[in-house]
């Protein structure tokens, strides 16, 4: 089991280096008028460095002046120490700016979650056992629905007929305008209100696809041998479903949901951006848009790191929770 | 349920439908023999199944409507793409205004009748004292007509205070002092002649002033000034638009010496003592956010472009390049999968880490960050649109690679493949008529499947800002107007109608894409 992971881990790190290579000769793709003409408008704000020194700052942090190669080793030496420069657009270490604001993004991805969990589990359950009945229908069509849903349009909507029709809700922000005289708990309930529609958005568009994964592979369960000889038996059909069905069906599951928690980082970035929320998501979209070439190369380099360390978690869970798999 | 079952029931089903016919053609056939059993090809089972599924049906319905919509819909439509419809609107831009004068007026042939005089003069008048003094001199007041009094210091008259207004005929010429004073004590004692500076000039009822028959100035409580310095305003208007302010009209309409008729709005205003004059002039404007009408059923856009037209060909744009990614995709990811799942060894195990690698590769940061990149050197829309198709293809095949290879290395331990390579057949042979025609179901319900996605993504990026430019149009960029909160919230016609149009192409092609893997593959649940 220890040998797996390690040859796992191992062959993660292998790729996430390839992957930050890919991202670095990305980087270094970009025409140079492009590049120079981001240094030359940040050297022209007030109180900004001249240009020639914008160019030996990026050049010292990328390497720019040496070989692809050598210039990789340059910056990824930086990198391993958590030095990704400082952000262009934000004016401040590229870091600092992440941790100001990973947090709400980690807060919405922990609520969205739970809520996904709860909804999708059930009804994915109660439409793998009603199998071609109208509950199924209903449950499989609203889940594709929601997995079909373009995510602007969604919460255009939901902005239109909460904010604007029924005036609940605020637009923008994460905070209301008040905000500074309330008291610490009025103040996080403030920002709890604020997040409810972009919670909405991000449950509806994806729990859908748990919910037609719980079902597959509850069918599947519910269509092996040991049910039938647990139907055989005589047991009730409720000790069927939730005693030998459902916790079999739980090995899918739980990996799944285990390889999606790195994901809970990675902020939703449409969802921030169109309600105003300042979390990663939103703050890296402008990073990007307005060509702040440090931040962009972390969030990268981070999102890397989070789609590899998920696939490396559901692989391990998937060893640990199914014991068929360690036999073999 | 096994592939077993569903088979026995298809034959059962089809069995019963036989039996109808069958009794007629009983005596043809004896009862063991094959005939008697229709039997259908593979082809026609997947059919049958497809059709038998209800919502799968719905979502292939949906998708026909899409593309005569987008496809033929285009044709159709009397506009194009980027035909721009202009109306004529009415606007009210200010054209003159009025004032009435209530106030003493001061006029001074002389710098010591300053401010500070013309206020005590003010006192004097109020006070009907016919002298004042200031400082160490002596002022004398006289009544020289209504509302007209002149100011003189040891006989000569170095001021004059009114009410009414003597202005010159064209507007701009400016009054001497003697002809103001003369002119207006003649006006207001009623007399129709006067004499300044050794010229006659003479004063009709309406205060109109001439010169040798020639209009030389007017006299009226009434300041008429035009609001932009290049009209000047005939006598004749000025009379016409006096006698509607004084009847209290709200439009004034004046007909010019050529006929033409030309209408005003009047407006009072009693805080500021003044009257405005409004001109309606029509102006020629891009009919924008126009509500939906006969001409337009959806309205137009911000462009005043024909909405309909615009979903139209937009719905053309996105379900070309999600199928054109999708086909750059499939192709890669076949050709990389099959020799991955074929030959197997180390080509396997190079192709699976590339595989590994562009899994990782953040495809939406990465197309944020082109996209960005493409703005400031301001590429064309249409190379755009290229480039946009050959990234998303290009990011899309890993996962198209795994499921051919998955595919292949368990087809490749099947009986018929070891009997294939037991009747001695060329790999090529083994390859394409064997191997590939079991994979393609798989590829074609992914496909479908992924061309929800392609789409849902191309629109993401447009509706950004980052995808599809204009002139094109998408279905993203056409809802990209939402941004702008004054649409969000006044004109639903904008945006609604793409965004069903989206969520409805990419629910149908989801649904035909489940509908398809039951019908080919019934062991595998949805």
């Amino acid at each position: 089991m220890r040998k797996y992971i390690i040859k796992r881990v191992l062959i993660s790190v292998l790729i996430l280096f390839v992957v930050s290579f890919l991202i670095y000769l990305l980087m270094r793709m970009l025409p140079t008028s492009y590049v120079e003409n981001l240094a030359r408008q940040k050297s022209q704000q007030p109180g900004s460095k001249s240009f020639e020194e914008w160019m030996h700052q990026l050049s010292a942090a990328y390497g720019m002046d040496k070989g692809i190669v050598s210039g990789f080793f340059i910056w990824i030496g930086h990198a391993i120490t958590g030095n990704f420069g400082d952000s262009w657009y934000y004016t401040i270490p590229v870091i600092d700016k992440f941790k100001n604001v990973i947090g709400v993004s980690v807060y919405m991805g922990v609520i969205t979650m739970i809520f996904e969990i709860v909804i999708a589990i059930p009804l994915g359950i109660i439409a793998a056992t009603h199998q071609y009945q109208t509950s199924d229908y209903v449950i499989s069509i609203v889940a594709l629905a929601g997995i079909s849903l373009p995510t602007f349009f969604f919460a255009s909507l939901l902005k239109l007929v909460f904010c604007v029709k029924l005036g609940w809700f605020d637009l923008y922000g994460l905070v209301g305008r008040n905000f500074e005289q309330l008291s610490t708990g009025k103040q996080i309930l403030d920002m709890g209100y604020h997040l409810v529609l972009p919670i909405i958005v991000l449950v509806v568009i994806s729990v859908g696809s748990l919910m037609r994964y719980t079902r597959t592979n509850m069918l599947e369960v519910l269509s092996q041998d040991y049910i039938r000889t647990a139907r055989a038996k005589g047991l009730s059909e409720k000790k069927v479903i939730y005693h030998h069905a459902f916790r079999n069906t739980l090995i899918p599951l739980v990996t799944i949901i285990g390889g999606s928690l790195p994901g809970l980082f990675s902020g939703a970035l449409i969802t921030e951006t169109l309600f105003g929320i300042n979390g990663i998501g939103m703050v890296s979209y402008n990073a990007m848009v307005n060509g702040d070439i440090p931040f962009s190369m972390f969030y990268m380099v981070f999102i890397a790191i989070l789609t590899l360390a998920g696939n490396l978690i559901s692989d391990i869970l998937y060893a640990v929770v199914d014991p068929r798999v360690r036999v073999s | 349920m096994s592939q077993n079952d569903d088979l026995n029931k298809d034959i059962n089903n089809m069995g019963k439908v036989e039996t109808e016919d069958a009794t007629t053609r009983n005596e043809e056939y004896s009862i063991g023999d094959d005939r008697r059993v229709k039997s259908l090809s593979p082809g026609a089972l997947v059919r049958r199944r497809f059709f038998r599924n209800r919502v799968a049906v719905i979502g292939l319905a949906i998708l026909i409507f899409m593309f005569v919509f987008s496809f033929i819909g285009g044709v159709v439509s009397p506009y194009s793409q980027d035909q721009l419809f202009y109306r004529n609107e009415k606007t009210s831009k200010s054209y003159a205004s009025v004032t009435k004068n209530d106030k003493y007026r001061y006029m001074a042939d002389d710098a010591s009748f300053d401010s500070v005089v013309q206020a005590q003069a003010m006192l004097a008048i109020v006070k009907k004292s016919p002298q004042f003094t200031f400082g160490d001199k002596t002022f004398n007041l006289t009544e020289e007509g209504k509302d007209f009094y002149s100011v003189a210091v040891n006989g000569k008259v170095i001021g004059l205070c009114y009410k009414e207004i003597f202005s010159s005929a064209d507007g701009a010429t400016k009054l001497d002092f003697a002809t103001v004073y003369a002119g207006l004590k003649a006006y207001t004692n009623q007399a129709t002649t006067f004499n300044a500076d050794g010229k006659d000039y003479t004063i009709d009822s309406d205060g109109v002033v001439s010169k040798g028959g020639s209009e030389f100035g007017y006299i009226s409580k009434y300041v008429v000034s035009a609001s932009s310095s290049d009209v000047i305003l005939s006598k004749d208007w000025k009379d016409a638009l006096i006698s509607a302010i004084s009847n209290d009209d709200e439009v004034f309409k004046y007909k010019n010496e050529k006929g033409v008729e030309f209408n005003y709005e009047l407006n009072y205003s009693p805080a500021k003592l003044i009257w405005s004059v409004k001109q309606e002039k029509e102006t020629r404007v891009y009919d924008m956010y126009s509500q939906p009408s006969f001409k337009h059923p959806l309205g137009t856009d911000k462009n005043g472009m024909d909405m309909l037209t615009r979903l139209m060909y937009g719905g053309r744009v996105s379900l070309t390049i999600g199928f054109l990614v999708e086909i750059i995709a499939t192709g890669l990811g076949v050709i990389l999968g099959g020799l991955s799942g074929y030959f197997g060894g180390w080509v396997d195990m190079v192709i699976m880490r590339i595989v590994d690698v562009f899994y990782c590769i953040p495809s939406m940061p990465l197309i944020i960050i082109l996209g960005a990149v493409m703005d400031a050197l301001k590429v064309d829309p249409m190379i755009r649109m290229v480039y946009l198709m050959l990234i998303l293809g290009f990011l899309g095949w890993p996962g198209i690679a795994r499921l051919v290879r998955g595919q292949i290395l368990s087809l490749r331990e099947q009986e018929y493949m070891t009997a294939t390579e037991a009747t001695g057949l060329s790999v090529k042979r083994r390859i394409f008529r064997h191997l590939v025609p079991n994979v393609i179901p798989q590829l074609i319900v992914s496909m479908t499947m992924g061309l929800g996605g392609t789409i849902i993504t191309e629109a993401t990026l447009s509706f950004l800002g980052l995808g599809v430019k204009f002139p094109f149009a998408s279905w993203g960029n056409i809802i990209n107007d939402v941004n702008n909160t004054f649409v969000l919230t006044n004109y639903w016609f904008i945006w609604i109608p793409a965004g069903v149009l989206l969520l409805l192409t990419v629910l149908a092609f989801n649904l035909a894409g489940d509908g398809l893997r039951d019908a080919f593959d019934p062991r595998m649940n949805r």
